[in-house]
């Protein structure tokens, strides 16, 4: 991984997979222990600021950095309070002043996380930015569709709903077509963005592009968004031709959902409860992932990496030895200093 | 007198060497010495000739040009002079060669009244370096309700009317404004969005809008308000001029309303002329205006009508912002860049070097041409006037640096941008306004 | 680096019969095999600890408990760690993770590994076991001691004492992962030299 996540464009499909099984192998069964924790992060610290009201990806953020036994600080921001209170950059560069080693952050608008990169010497990660990306959310969804199909490649999956204003959907074409995923988007017209071309997906008005899918992946209808725009005529019209029901869904098909889900609107309630969705997955799967990415977004961009490279004796070469080879004090005191460098040029 | 400078500093006396001079105006395009005498063009001719008292300067390599006339500058004065002021803002003009500026009105007060306009005069009067002209408000405040007192503000010396910042959205007022702009005999400068379409967009709609999840405003916002009001005004035999157009059907409207012989102008940016929206892929404020940056065909089409004359005018829409406004993430940020200090060198370099418009064209647009369109005295080199010139140095590359800027603000789209034709010296009635040799 | 000496010093051979020693030295020890479970730690680990299991099987017919211990998310030293080490363990393909298929509580562990160098591999393994229970003992099996230790930790059976410099590597080849058995000592050409002045 990089220094930040802020896109899914910041990640290689090797990347991916690596991160992924870094979820699987490391943190997925953790829930099942009595003691749900590793101290893995003990002593970092991370911030989760968010400017946006967030259920699932705020305490799916929080439960990761502590079960890896990181000191967690939510900062919950009124955007409202956005233009007569402090600017981003003030808050970014107090929160720095803590020398955080991750900023998690949530914002009602497009690159903030980008933004707040710029002022801070930790690692930034965009758990949301207005209708920008979503990464973690892509992330979680590759990884439930993996534990259920294995092998992505040349599967398809039809995204649902409102494209327009929707950032899972924008990381998530990303996402899928960087796994080998073929990605159909469906929507009314107005629900889909000018320009949609450039995502190089193909493009249907119809429900009837779900026959022949693998995966039907359906957004929440924003709602919030459509305020004095009319996006809808009628929502009666939106969900007798695009509400998603059970009878839409074939054999072997899955269905899934970042949440939170309108019951009746664009996810039919029959088919909301029922085995052939993937809901609750993705809400398992999120913890596990967003702790790969706390996790590795301080390991890969740990110091050594180059001290690695350069010694071949623990180089890949060196690794059918025993892993206490490189364990000497001597290499914990030579970490010491470049850690502070970074600080100091970062 | 509509245009309004200092009296500051005393009339130059100087001979400029060896110079290409070029003034499509008066037909001059030659390696020539040009002595000027107390402010005055004396003499355009080679040779020895006695200079007198005169300071020489070199011109060698270098273009004399007359000076630029800008219909569309945001001097911030009055309300905002931490972000300009009328000192600091027509220094940045005077070091992009400009001789001539016109302030927009969209102030805090707005100027929509003879009071206000009186005093940017008087204080025009004591602190500007180039010409400043004002353009008054149409609308009361800017508000688009009712017409403001043109005909008061045009005595006060106003040269045009503009609600610039908003569009006249009433098409009824508008109709009442060209009627009576008409009255006074001056043009209404018009900034044409039809907001409803514009919705909450902040960036060109298209694939990249699209791929960043910003709101689009859409070319057709523009368009068709462009088309509406070029019908009105073509009811109402009126003048007008359209300001900064940024798509093709736009221009296209425009071609079609002068072919109907309507009494037309328009202005186009350096920065819709050299940038398109893949800049906005970095969200870096300084490429966040309105109109927004356009795609590259629509772009072309602007290169291209100014090139073949549809476009007449260019005009810099310098709109200075306070650096922790503009710090922010996209969305948040105001629209505006600035543009005084930059313009020439990014038109050269982009448009002129690079073989799309003749430097004929440029210049024209850049002076003689804005000048006509609001009734502005013609900068000219010309024996027995008044010097209202640059020169220009067109050899040596520089990295445009906002850190160096006359402007209070640094809002610039072209940072770090290499460039060239720098302007080394600018002479505005004869007074040397701008001297970096 | 001017080349690699490279010299084998446990066998085959000695490696088997090291093996059956220390499977006898548990048994012995741990009277009560009922009680008895071993858990090897990733990745040379685990293996030892089957074999160890399979040897005790066939010497007392009772099945011992085998678990899997992976502690790279209890190293000391996750920022000293580049992500070289994470995907190369990632890019194992069997790797598992932890995998213990049974109670700890109280029962007596014994932790096995291949090598045992500064004592920061056990103290994370140690802290791992903790978080899945409370063993009434754990004890440590390794098949070589090379010193060096950093903390206070002691084996309980060893199957060989390699005193070696800090400059050298042992490596512990194993038939399940690398094709055959035999322990070897790598060492510069200087190290080995430096290592005869002494």
């Amino acid at each position: 991984m990089n220094r930040y996540l802020l896109s899914m464009n910041d990640l290689s499909h090797e990347d991916i997979e690596s991160l992924l099984a870094t979820a699987r192998v490391d943190f997925l069964d953790l829930s099942k222990r009595d003691i749900k924790k590793v101290p893995t992060l003990r002593g970092r610290t991370v911030i989760d600021l968010f400017y946006e009201k967030s259920t699932r990806t705020s305490t799916s953020f929080e439960l990761a950095g502590k079960r890896l036994s990181a000191d967690v600080i939510n900062v919950k921001a009124d955007s409202s309070a956005v233009g007569k209170g402090e600017s981003l950059k003030d808050t970014t560069l107090t929160l720095n002043a803590y020398r955080p080693d991750i900023i998690v952050i949530r914002h009602p608008h497009v690159g903030a996380a980008a933004f707040v990169s710029r002022f801070t010497e930790a690692h930034v990660i965009n758990a949301g930015d207005g209708m920008g990306e979503h990464p973690t959310q892509c992330l979680l969804d590759i990884f439930s569709m993996q534990q259920e199909f294995g092998e992505l490649k040349g599967l398809k999956v039809a995204i649902v709903g409102d494209i327009l204003h929707s950032r899972v959907a924008r990381s998530n074409i990303i996402g899928f077509q960087k796994m080998g995923m073929e990605v159909t988007l469906v929507a009314p017209p107005a629900l889909l963005p000018r320009g949609v071309e450039a995502f190089g997906a193909e493009v249907s008005h119809s429900l009837d592009a779900l026959a022949g899918m693998d995966m039907i992946y359906l957004l929440r209808m924003q709602k919030e968004r459509h305020e004095g725009a009319n996006f809808l005529p009628s929502l009666r019209e939106y969900i007798a031709s695009y509400q998603v029901g059970l009878r839409h869904v074939g054999k072997g098909q899955r269905v899934l959902h970042p949440g939170p889900i309108n019951r009746g609107v664009e996810i039919e309630g029959a088919l909301a409860d029922s085995q052939e969705n993937l809901i609750l997955h993705q809400v398992e799967a999120g913890l596990a992932v967003r702790m790969a990415v706390l996790y590795r977004i301080i390991v890969d961009n740990a110091v050594a990496d180059s001290a690695a490279e350069s010694e071949p004796a623990t180089g890949e070469a060196g690794s059918t030895g025993s892993p206490e080879k490189s364990d000497t004090g001597k290499s914990a005191a030579q970490v010491e200093e470049p850690v502070k460098n970074i600080h100091a040029v970062g | 007198m509509t245009t309004i400078i200092a009296k500051r500093g005393t009339k130059a006396t100087l001979v400029i060497r060896d110079a290409r001079v070029f003034d499509p105006g008066s037909g001059i395009d030659t390696r020539t010495d040009v002595l000027i005498e107390k402010g005055q063009i004396v003499r355009i001719a080679p040779g020895k000739g006695s200079v007198g008292e005169a300071q020489v300067i070199d011109g060698a390599g270098r273009l004399l040009l007359p000076g630029f006339v800008d219909l569309h500058a945001h001097l911030r004065s009055p309300g905002r002079e931490d972000e300009e002021d009328m000192a600091s803002g027509t220094r940045a003009a005077a070091a992009g060669g400009y001789v001539t500026i016109c302030a927009m009105p969209n102030t805090d007060p707005v100027v929509d009244n003879a009071a206000v306009i009186a005093s940017l005069a008087e204080l025009a009067e004591a602190d500007a370096m180039v010409r400043v002209a004002f353009l008054g408000a149409i609308s009361r405040g800017e508000k688009g309700d009712h017409l403001s007192d043109m005909w008061d503000m045009a005595g006060a010396g106003a040269v045009g009317f503009t609600d610039d910042g908003r569009p006249v959205a009433d098409a009824g007022l508008l109709r009442a404004a060209f009627q009576a702009a008409r009255n006074v005999n001056l043009p209404l400068s018009l900034h044409c969005e039809d907001l409803d379409l514009a919705g909450a967009g902040v960036v060109n709609e298209g694939t990249v809008s699209a791929q960043l999840g910003l709101a689009g405003i859409p070319g057709t916002a523009e368009s068709s308000d462009v088309a509406r009001n070029l019908d009105i005004a073509l009811y109402e035999g009126a003048r007008v001029h359209i300001a900064h157009v940024s798509c093709a059907r736009s221009v296209a409207a425009v071609d079609l309303a002068r072919k109907a012989g309507g009494a037309v102008t328009c202005e186009v940016t350096p920065h819709h002329l050299a940038l398109n929206d893949e800049e906005v892929r970095g969200l870096d404020a300084n490429f966040k205006m309105n109109p927004p940056l356009r795609n590259e065909a629509d772009r072309l089409a602007l290169v291209e009508a100014l090139a073949s004359g549809v476009i007449d005018c260019i005009a810099t829409d310098h709109a200075p912002h306070a650096t922790q406004e503009k710090e922010t993430p996209f969305e948040e940020a105001p629209f505006g860049v600035i543009g005084l200090e930059t313009a020439f060198a990014v038109l050269y370099s982009e448009l002129v070097q690079a073989g799309a418009v003749s430097l004929e064209v440029l210049v024209q647009a850049m002076s003689s041409n804005p000048a006509r369109a609001f009734g502005l005295p013609v900068p000219t080199i010309t024996e027995g006037q008044e010097a209202n010139l640059c020169l220009v140095d067109v050899d040596e590359e520089y990295e445009i640096d906002p850190a160096g800027f006359y402007s209070k603000s640094r809002n610039s789209a072209f940072s770090g941008r290499k460039v060239r034709g720098r302007v080394l010296l600018t002479l505005v009635a004869g007074r040397m306004a701008h001297n970096i040799l | 680096m001017s080349g690699v000496f490279v010299k084998t010093v446990v066998s085959a051979d000695q490696l088997g019969r090291t093996i059956v020693r220390i499977a006898h030295e548990i048994l012995e020890k741990d009277q009560d095999a009922g009680q008895l479970a071993l858990v090897g730690i990733h990745t040379r680990g685990a293996h030892l600890a089957h074999r160890l299991a399979e040897l005790m099987a066939q010497f007392t017919g009772q099945e011992i408990p085998v678990g899997e211990l992976d502690i790279s998310l209890y190293r000391d030293d996750v920022a000293a760690r580049g992500s070289l080490t994470v995907r190369s363990r990632l890019a194992q393909p069997e790797i598992k993770g932890t995998n213990l298929p049974f109670g700890i509580d109280d029962m007596t562990i014994v932790l096995v590994d291949d090598v045992l160098f500064t004592g920061r591999t056990i103290r994370a393994a140690i802290d791992a076991l903790f978080d899945y229970g409370r063993p009434s003992c754990i004890q440590l099996a390794v098949l070589v001691d090379r010193g060096h230790r950093e903390l206070p930790i002691r084996p309980d059976f060893v199957g060989k004492n390699l005193p070696t410099s800090t400059e050298e590597r042992i490596n512990v080849r194993l038939s399940e992962v690398d094709g055959e058995d035999e322990v070897v000592l790598e060492a510069t050409r200087e190290g080995i030299e430096e290592g005869q002045r002494q």
